[in-house]
């Protein structure tokens, strides 16, 4: 039996095989993990169908394939025949039973027979004019791809599925290394999250035109704030900026539909949930986990939703639910140092934002020159859905839940 | 595992029947003494003696009415027709009647009987000893219309044949009697009636078939493997009721098809499962339906290349096939 590669998930269309657990003539059991694969949202271990023998590995380690394409065959184990059969004891395979051709033996008939039949062949013509199959026109729709742009290999030119299945691959896999080794340079094979962020992060500056900005915001409340909050806690985890942060990002997306949502060929679709990916640097590389709902959630509940999160993902403990959904995304780069960065968008959200290192400078209030603590904060977005005004107003209603925030709710 | 014929499997499985049941009879024309014209039923008499293997006289009409009546009274009979060029005056028993008598009777009387014939051309039979008749009897709701490609699949189905409570027309391609060989279980097997079979799995081009034509596509598969085209084979071995999640599941998988029969083209087969694959898979299609069969003339002649030309042959289908995988 053919062994595909399994559907995991809402939006993921593609894995890349990672390493085989298995190899050819190795026997296997029923849900035995073969091989490991990374989606852009998890790594996870893909289990055996059946029991039985590995016969053929089909996509080497580190391909991207979609969803659905045969990966591997296994020589299933029988019990019996067929399941629809009641089981005869010996076993034959479909091959030996369809047969084999006789094709010496003379035709028998009634009124006698004759040799071999030769052949003849027949004349099918073709249409002049060729528009796109039920087929080419889906898989089109499914994959966002605009067919003008497609060169068919079909009769006169027509756009086959497999021209587009081709072009989907290519869009997904990268160029073939072509380069000769030499002692002047050392080549890193890409792991499969190395490839997975590579593939996302084309696909979000190839497919969507962003636009950036940036806003200053005083954190003296804030601060202020968060360390009272911290000095009475005893249990659970410590406030941290971001749970304040992603608590106004949520109300201000909840006031700002449009900042979280997803361009889909030619509408808008307004993410109803709010689920908020939050950016964390892992040794394997950055990953996104999502605080979903995020909205219902307060800030004690959100520090502590950060910090299962960011924990599961240093320990490779990410199940699929906690990487698919995301509708927006906090990118915290004020940890590495950083005061002002722009992120790429991540696919298919509509916004980033990022919240930078706090820093003591001299400000302007009034006529006086005073020293304030102040983060930059800042927001790429798709340009197709959002303009400035729309991303300014976010930004705003952010920038004032942080500076005129007193207590929490 | 043995290695038998399709006509000895036939018979094979009709022997298990008749001795397992002792409802089961078996009648039509030469098939006592003489063993049936194409031996399905040699050494029967000396088995299962006159009583349960009865010669008739030449009346197709008569064959279809006494295994009708003893059908409706509570036997099996297994009904022989010697050439389906024949069937045409058991038309009136097995439309008229057999089909419908559960269904008229509200369930009250049902017909469990088994006609079984030889059908099919490309054995220099000429307008009497070649026709394809499928068609006719697979406009009948209330008929199951049967038609094995291979020694496994002919016993298996005849057995469930034997076994259905309701009438069964099994067809039997003539061609294939002596042409196929292969393996036969010697335990205990059925093949379910109404259910398709992939024979060969292919990614590129789906070929729906049955009988002989089963052969002619897979050996056509074979040889377009070697130029890269992957070629999935259906059997459907049931003609009617039609195996729709079988052939629509190929066809969702290649979105390209094509029907393959040696009947001719209008009113056959290849037009239903065409509208089926429209209507349920259209959104999967990537080239036209397409239909490889007999052409329109009214019978397949006996006049050797004439009769080339009407049969298909593993050059026409691998033409057609590469004509669509180029589409």
């Amino acid at each position: 039996m053919n062994i595909e590669l399994p559907h995991v998930g809402e939006s993921i269309t593609e894995g890349i095989i990672g390493k085989w657990l298995v190899s050819p003539g190795d026997s296997v059991n029923k849900y035995d993990p073969i091989v490991e694969v990374t989606t852009d949202k998890i790594t996870m271990e893909v289990p055996s169908p059946a029991k039985g023998t590995i016969s053929k590995i089909l996509v080497p380690e580190g391909n991207t394939v979609p969803v659905g394409t045969i990966i591997a065959q296994l020589d299933e184990f029988h019990v019996g025949y067929k399941s629809h059969t009641e089981h005869p004891e010996e076993s034959s395979t479909l091959s030996s039973r369809l047969g084999v051709l006789n094709n010496d033996e003379a035709p028998v008939g009634p009124t006698g027979s004759g040799g071999p039949l030769s052949n003849q062949k027949p004349e099918i013509s073709g249409k002049s004019e060729i528009g796109y199959s039920p087929a080419v026109r889906r898989l089109a729709k499914k994959h966002n791809i605009d067919l003008a742009l497609l060169k068919g290999t079909g009769i006169r030119g027509r756009v086959t599925r497999e021209d587009i299945q081709r072009f989907v691959e290519s869009r997904i896999q990268p160029k073939q290394n072509t380069h000769k080794p030499d002692n002047q340079e050392t080549r890193l094979p890409l792991s499969p999250v190395r490839r997975a962020i590579a593939n996302n992060m084309i696909k979000s500056s190839s497919e969507i035109p962003q636009a950036w900005s940036s806003v200053e915001v005083d954190m003296t409340k804030l601060i202020k704030l968060r360390e009272a909050l911290n000095n009475q806690r005893d249990a659970g985890p410590k406030f941290t900026y971001l749970a304040f942060i992603l608590n106004f990002v949520a109300k201000s997306l909840r006031q700002n539909p449009l900042l979280n949502s997803s361009w889909d060929v030619d509408t808008i679709v307004l993410k109803h949930q709010i689920n908020i990916g939050v950016a964390v640097a892992t040794s394997e590389g950055l990953l996104v986990p999502v605080i979903h709902e995020a909205d219902k959630l307060n800030v004690s509940n959100l520090a502590h939703a950060i910090s299962e999160i960011s924990d599961k993902a240093r320990n490779r403990k990410l199940s699929v639910e906690d990487m698919q959904g995301g509708t927006f995304t906090v990118n915290n780069t004020g940890v590495l140092g950083s005061i002002i960065s722009r992120a790429l968008v991540n696919p298919p959200e509509a916004a980033i934002l990022t919240t930078e290192a706090v820093y003591k400078k001299p400000v302007v209030v009034g006529d006086q020159i005073v020293i304030k603590p102040i983060m930059n904060m800042g927001i790429t977005f798709d340009h197709r859905i959002i303009d400035g005004s729309e991303a300014g107003k976010f930004m705003q209603s952010v920038k004032d839940g942080i500076e005129l925030i007193d207590s929490i709710s | 595992m043995a290695i038998k014929t399709l006509i000895e499997a036939v018979r094979e499985g009709m022997h298990e029947e008749i001795q397992r049941d002792e409802r089961v009879f078996i009648l039509g024309q030469d098939i006592g003494r003489r063993g049936g014209v194409f031996l399905a039923t040699d050494g029967f008499i000396e088995d299962f003696g006159q009583d349960r293997v009865i010669d008739t006289p030449l009346a197709e009409s008569s064959i279809a009415g006494i295994a009708l009546g003893s059908a409706m009274n509570g036997l099996r009979p297994i009904a022989e027709i010697q050439f389906a060029d024949f069937i045409w005056p058991t038309f009136n028993q097995l439309i008229g009647e057999a089909s419908r008598a559960r269904y008229g009777t509200n369930g009250d009387i049902n017909v469990p009987l088994l006609i079984r014939t030889p059908y099919g051309g490309g054995v220099r039979g000429g307008l009497y000893h070649s026709q394809s008749i499928e068609s006719f009897f697979s406009h009948s709701p209330g008929l199951t219309v049967v038609a094995p490609s291979t020694p496994y699949d002919a016993k298996g189905l005849i057995k469930s044949s034997v076994r259905s409570d309701d009438p069964v027309v099994f067809l039997e391609h003539k061609r294939t009697y002596r042409l196929v060989r292969g393996e036969v279980p010697e335990s205990e097997y059925t093949v379910p009636l109404g259910k398709a079979e992939v024979k060969m799995e292919g990614r590129h081009i789906s070929l729906i078939t049955y009988g002989l034509m089963v052969h002619l596509c897979a050996e056509a598969a074979r040889d377009l493997a070697n130029d890269g085209i992957s070629v999935e084979v259906v059997d459907l071995r049931t003609l009617f009721p039609i195996d729709q999640e079988t052939i629509l599941e190929s066809v969702k998988k290649t979105g390209k098809v094509i029907i393959v029969h040696e009947d001719t083209k209008t009113g056959g087969l290849g037009g239903e499962i065409s509208a089926v694959i429209s209507s349920e898979a259209f959104e999967y299609l990537d080239g036209p339906v397409t239909r490889l069969c007999g052409p329109d003339i009214p019978a397949m002649p006996f006049s050797p290349p004439l009769e080339q030309e009407f049969m298909l042959s593993t050059e026409k289908i691998i033409d057609a096939v590469q004509k669509l995988v180029d589409y």
